[in-house]
């Protein structure tokens, strides 16, 4: 084999797995042995793992699956018996769930090999994975630099190459953001089709399970294995999901709506020059631009941030010194309840419990939460009327590229407005994708988004496919302390 | 709107979060910025928006037997801070506060 | 001044389903602690709950049951509080759309028929158990055990419509009759399978606004129902009469010292922050299920005892005894030997006196008596009680058999070897036979001297070797007397 086995696609390494040429044990060292080193010190991705379970769980895994043998790094919120699951909280330091996430069965029943837990920000609440009890993470591409969050870890380890694919959390673009500024690809699919059981909540009606890849092939794969109606999820949509087996048949005579009113301040040029050339990409495929006025952002930051705190609230209250975690010493039950949450949450998820609370409690319910749901349909409405004329859309990720570590944590109000272009797809339930679009003068990734109607993931992909500018993106990342030879497209 | 270093340490009581007195002044402006950012909510017209809950239409519910989820004593409580006899133990509660 | 007490009651009913409210482990007694839970009833992070069918269909039979109105739309909500034994520091419940709203539940008390309205029937989650504080080293602890909690339970509000600690008991007695009818609920009290706050407040008769309300807790029988309530009402009446005002608060009853205690008042008042629990969709009755579930509604008890009284033709006693239980009532129903009243009060004596006994001494349910004899079985044998092929004794015997062996009646008393000569088909002929051997005093009876017609009766007997039913004896003599008064 001439090129190293990190640098495979996950489909690539399935396909050798199931003709026995490669050895899941293989594909897994191959990221933390060969690559891990020159990145993992300083870049921080990975928060729980040992050689020890990765190997068992490489030599357990089934060698027949459509994900046989690919190593997959599970975002901290995620639950499994394998490795700590701990939210990067010290308020769950050290605890271990005695059950499987729903997707994290599915990802061990079609052969993936997880091998730890990435980095993010505590609670998923952040966009920088600055938050968390592990340290931040860092942006593979510059050491001074954001991976952005809250999935940052998970980013970052498909970015540097640890793992081909890895699964994080999309509350407000936690998977989308982090996949622009890593310069990988970052899918929020349709809210309930994955299931949240296992899944940590942070905003119970605001989250998904979203994934990591460097091909828009392997994020297919990967949502073909996971995707469906799960018994333990209320929430899961009913029916089988949606076939994406035709990722790669396309975008001819599909209309992409174009919200230029979006991105007329505010947005970097090289993200604008992105989206524009990510457009012409489209066109020249066949498909047709479609231009569209779009409701502002702003309005989805307030019902975002009104929304998912009031849940978050009552989501975090569990965590409590009582039946699991950190339990801070105390006389009486509401002294080990508030010295234990006191001690036990950061400031930006105390911060978030509070404005939520505030926005739930007596004499204020309706002016906040409340009003917040009625604007929540207002912007399912705007969805749904964009959808009407246009079969997907393209606007930014983000209006900058990954920012300066420290740049935005003494400021939540900066760090809530960076998120304007991805909360509407969770208020929506509608799925997101990002699609890395190469690099800026600063070497930095920028990413475009694609957003689609419900059920709209085969859309987005075949779009993302058709954006696969060079055919393999990850060759965009480099670390600072070795030039890394990056392979030809497989 | 504007909240005050009362109305904070309110808020972190109900919330069960305990709060250093130089802290309260902080989350009271932090609170307020982002109540005033709320107001932009103000803008919209919301004449006949229904509050929406994003869950599925249909309810399919669970049919009454049991799924294999039931944990052995000792699994449930291997990560609790602090137990006996399969007990968790806590604090005195004193009041009974049954649904 | 005059004054009344008025008093709103909330109910909780544990409901008797297999698993629990979101999740699929075990509901039941005495398991060890923290045996009967998952990731879902312990509140570990991750997990989501599922509505279980069976409570949702126990909610609706009650609320069809009640003259409730059903919603074919109503939602789960978040209630927001910190207690240990709530896994997640919420309960899930049902807010301001709950499954069920109005209806009413009419009751005898003190022998006045009343009629008290409900305001709502709504679904949620029990909570775990904790114990009272013991101490540890130099620390007090308490101990705390979540196989209860997520157990199924409707919680039933009144409207503030009672006057008086005897109304409450009589609708708790009759609520806990329909729940256990409606088998949706063991309906005890004593083990906590129905519970009751009781909402009190005193105001002068006529007045236009209800007093102000204390909250009594921990009411865990009928009777401390009644006792808790009458000193609540007698505890705020004295505080009237010394001028003071009633705080809002709640309180416990404590049964042992018959002592109210305050528990906490309105200042420490919880802030629930209800909010529609986003992982459960609104939970939606389909078109048919409300219908098939009307069409499927059982006859209720008092409409059962009604029936008895006026179509059996039973004493109200019977009646009232009969439908105490639905299984003992439908058997009952199944092996009457016939639709007249004779027939069932023959059935209901057999039930009530025998049946029943044996059902405790053995420790039965009318199951476990119908599986070894089924309906069709004892209504045989209920048939030749009431033709009188069975005297009294015999009957008794053979019904201590029933239970225990195989086999009809007359294949019973064979093998026991007891001749009954208990048919008509087999004394006419000696009757007759009697009449002919004995023409003088036959001529004696027809004259009207009755003192001899036992002498008949008596041959009769001496014939039969004792084992002819004397009653049927009389009834045949004098059908063949008659037939030779005309000849």
């Amino acid at each position: 084999m001439s090129t190293p086995l990190w640098s495979w696609s996950a489909r690539a390494v399935a396909e050798g797995v199931r003709a026995g040429r490669v050895a899941p044990e293989d594909a897994v060292a191959s990221g933390f042995d060969d690559v891990a080193p020159g990145f993992e010190p300083w870049v921080n991705a990975v928060v729980h793992t040992d050689a020890e379970t990765r190997h068992a769980n490489a030599r357990d895994a089934r060698r027949d699956g459509p994900l046989a043998g690919v190593p997959v790094l599970l975002k901290d919120n995620l639950c499994s018996t394998d490795f700590p699951t701990t939210c990067c909280s010290r308020i769950l330091d050290g605890w271990r769930s005695p059950y499987d996430a729903t997707v994290v069965r599915r990802l061990r029943e079609a052969g993936a090999v997880v091998v730890g837990k990435g980095n993010m920000d505590e609670f998923a609440m952040g966009s920088s994975t600055e938050y968390g009890a592990y340290g931040p993470t860092r942006n593979p591409f510059d050491a001074s630099r954001v991976a952005g969050g809250s999935s940052g870890g998970p980013a970052a380890a498909v970015a540097y190459g640890l793992v081909p694919i890895a699964l994080g959390s999309d509350t407000g673009g936690s998977v989308r953001q982090p996949g622009a500024f890593c310069g990988v690809y970052g899918l929020k699919p349709t809210y309930g089709r994955l299931s949240r059981y296992g899944l940590v909540a942070f905003g119970s009606s605001l989250d998904q399970v979203g994934l990591f890849a460097r091909h828009a092939g392997d994020l297919a794969e990967t949502y073909a294995a996971l995707a469906g109606p799960d018994p333990f999820d209320a929430s899961t949509r009913a029916g089988a999901a949606p076939d994406v087996s035709a990722w790669d048949s396309g975008v001819r005579g599909l209309r992409f709506g174009w919200p230029e009113n979006l991105w007329v301040e505010g947005v970097e040029p090289a993200i604008v020059a992105a989206l524009e050339r990510a457009a012409s990409l489209l066109e020249r495929a066949g498909a047709v631009r479609v231009p569209l006025h779009f409701l502002p952002g702003r309005y989805a930051v307030a019902t975002y941030y009104l929304i998912a705190t009031a849940e978050a609230s009552s989501n975090l209250a569990r965590f409590d010194g009582v039946r699991y975690g950190l339990r801070e010493p105390a006389d009486d039950l509401v002294g080990l309840y508030t010295a234990t949450r006191g001690a036990g949450f950061g400031p930006e998820v105390r911060r978030r419990i509070l404005l939520g609370t505030y926005a739930l409690s007596a004499g204020y319910h309706d002016a906040y939460y409340a009003k917040a749901q009625r604007a929540r349909t207002r912007i399912v409405r705007e969805y749904e009327a964009a959808f009407a004329s246009c079969d997907l859309m393209l606007m930014p990720t983000t209006p900058t590229a990954a920012f300066r570590l420290g740049e935005k944590t003494e400021d939540p109000l900066a760090m809530y407005l960076s998120d304007l272009f991805t909360l509407g797809a969770n208020l929506a339930g509608v799925p997101g994708l990002s699609v890395p679009m190469g690099l800026d003068a600063q070497g930095l990734p920028v990413g475009v988004q694609l957003l689609g109607a419900a059920d709209a993931e085969p859309v987005l992909l075949r779009a993302a496919r058709a954006l696969e500018v060079d055919g393999d993106v990850s060759r965009m990342a480099r670390g600072p302390e070795r030039e890394v030879a990056w392979p030809a497209k497989r | 709107m504007a909240i005050d270093r009362a109305e904070a340490a309110r808020i972190a009581a109900l919330a069960r979060i305990a709060l250093a007195p130089e802290e309260e002044e902080r989350v009271a402006l932090q609170l307020s910025q982002v109540l005033d950012l709320v107001a932009t909510l103000d803008e919209l017209d919301l004449a006949g928006c229904e509050p929406t809950v994003l869950t599925p239409e249909t309810s399919d519910l669970r049919a009454d037997e049991p799924d294999g989820r039931t944990l052995e004593s000792e699994v449930a409580l291997a990560g609790s801070p602090e137990t006996e006899h399969g007990f968790l133990l806590v604090p005195p509660v004193v009041e009974s506060l049954e649904p | 001044m005059a004054r009344e007490a008025v008093i709103g009651l909330e109910c909780h009913i544990q409901l008797a389903t297999r698993t629990k409210m979101f999740c699929g482990c075990p509901v039941g007694f005495g398991a060890e602690p923290n045996s009967a839970v998952c990731p879902v009833c312990m509140g570990l992070p991750g997990a989501l709950p599922r509505v279980n069918a069976r409570a949702v269909e126990a909610a609706i039979v009650l609320g069809l049951a009640l003259g409730c109105r059903v919603r074919a739309e109503s939602v789960f909500a978040r209630k927001n509080y910190f207690y240990p034994d709530m896994p997640k520091n919420y309960q899930i419940t049902q807010y301001d759309r709950p499954i069920c709203e109005g209806g009413a539940l009419g009751c005898e008390v003190e022998g006045e028929v009343r009629t008290f309205d409900l305001t709502r029937i709504h679904l949620e989650e029990d909570a775990g158990k904790s114990f009272h504080p013991e101490r540890h080293g130099d620390r007090r602890l308490s101990r705390v055990d979540f196989n209860r909690a997520g157990v199924p339970l409707l919680e039933l509000v009144t409207e503030p419509v009672f006057h008086s600690p005897a109304e409450c008991a009589a609708f708790l007695t009759q609520l806990r009759r329909l729940v256990r009818w409606l088998g949706i609920s063991g309906g005890d009290m004593e083990k906590g399978q129905l519970r009751c706050d009781a909402n009190v407040s005193v105001r002068e008769v006529g007045a236009a606004t209800l007093g102000t309300k204390r909250e009594l807790k921990n009411l865990n029988t009928i009777k401390g129902v009644e006792r808790g309530v009458a000193r609540e009402i007698e505890a705020q009446c004295a505080l009237l009469d010394g001028g003071e005002r009633i705080v809002q608060a709640t309180l416990l009853y404590d049964a042992d010292r018959d002592r109210l205690e305050v528990m906490r008042t309105k200042e420490q008042a919880h802030d629930y922050r209800y909010f529609p629990d986003p992982d459960l969709p609104v939970l939606r009755l389909r078109a048919d299920a409300l219908d098939r579930a009307r069409a499927e509604a059982p006859e209720l008890p008092w409409a059962r005892e009604a029936r008895y009284r006026e179509a059996f033709g039973l004493p109200a006693y019977d009646a009232q005894v009969l439908t105490e239980d639905r299984a003992v009532s439908d058997y009952f129903e199944a092996c009457r030997p016939g639709t007249d009243a004779a027939a069932a009060k023959l059935a209901s004596n057999w039930v009530m006196n025998e049946l029943l006994r044996v059902l405790k001494e053995r420790g039965w349910g009318v199951a476990d008596w119908a599986a070894r004899v089924p309906a069709e079985r004892f209504r045989d044998f209920l048939a030749r009680v009431g033709a009188r092929e069975l005297p009294g004794p015999v009957a008794k015997q053979v019904f201590e058999w029933l239970p225990d062996e195989d086999g009809t009646v007359p294949e019973l008393l064979e093998r026991h070897g007891i001749r009954v000569s208990g048919g008509e088909d087999e004394l006419r002929p000696m009757v007759r036979a009697v009449l002919d051997e004995n023409p003088g005093p036959v001529q004696q009876v027809l004259e009207g001297r009755e003192a001899t017609f036992g002498f008949l009766v008596g041959q009769v007997m001496k014939r039969s070797r004792g084992q002819a039913v004397p009653q049927v004896v009389n009834r045949l003599l004098r059908e063949e007397l008659d037939a030779r008064k005309g000849s």
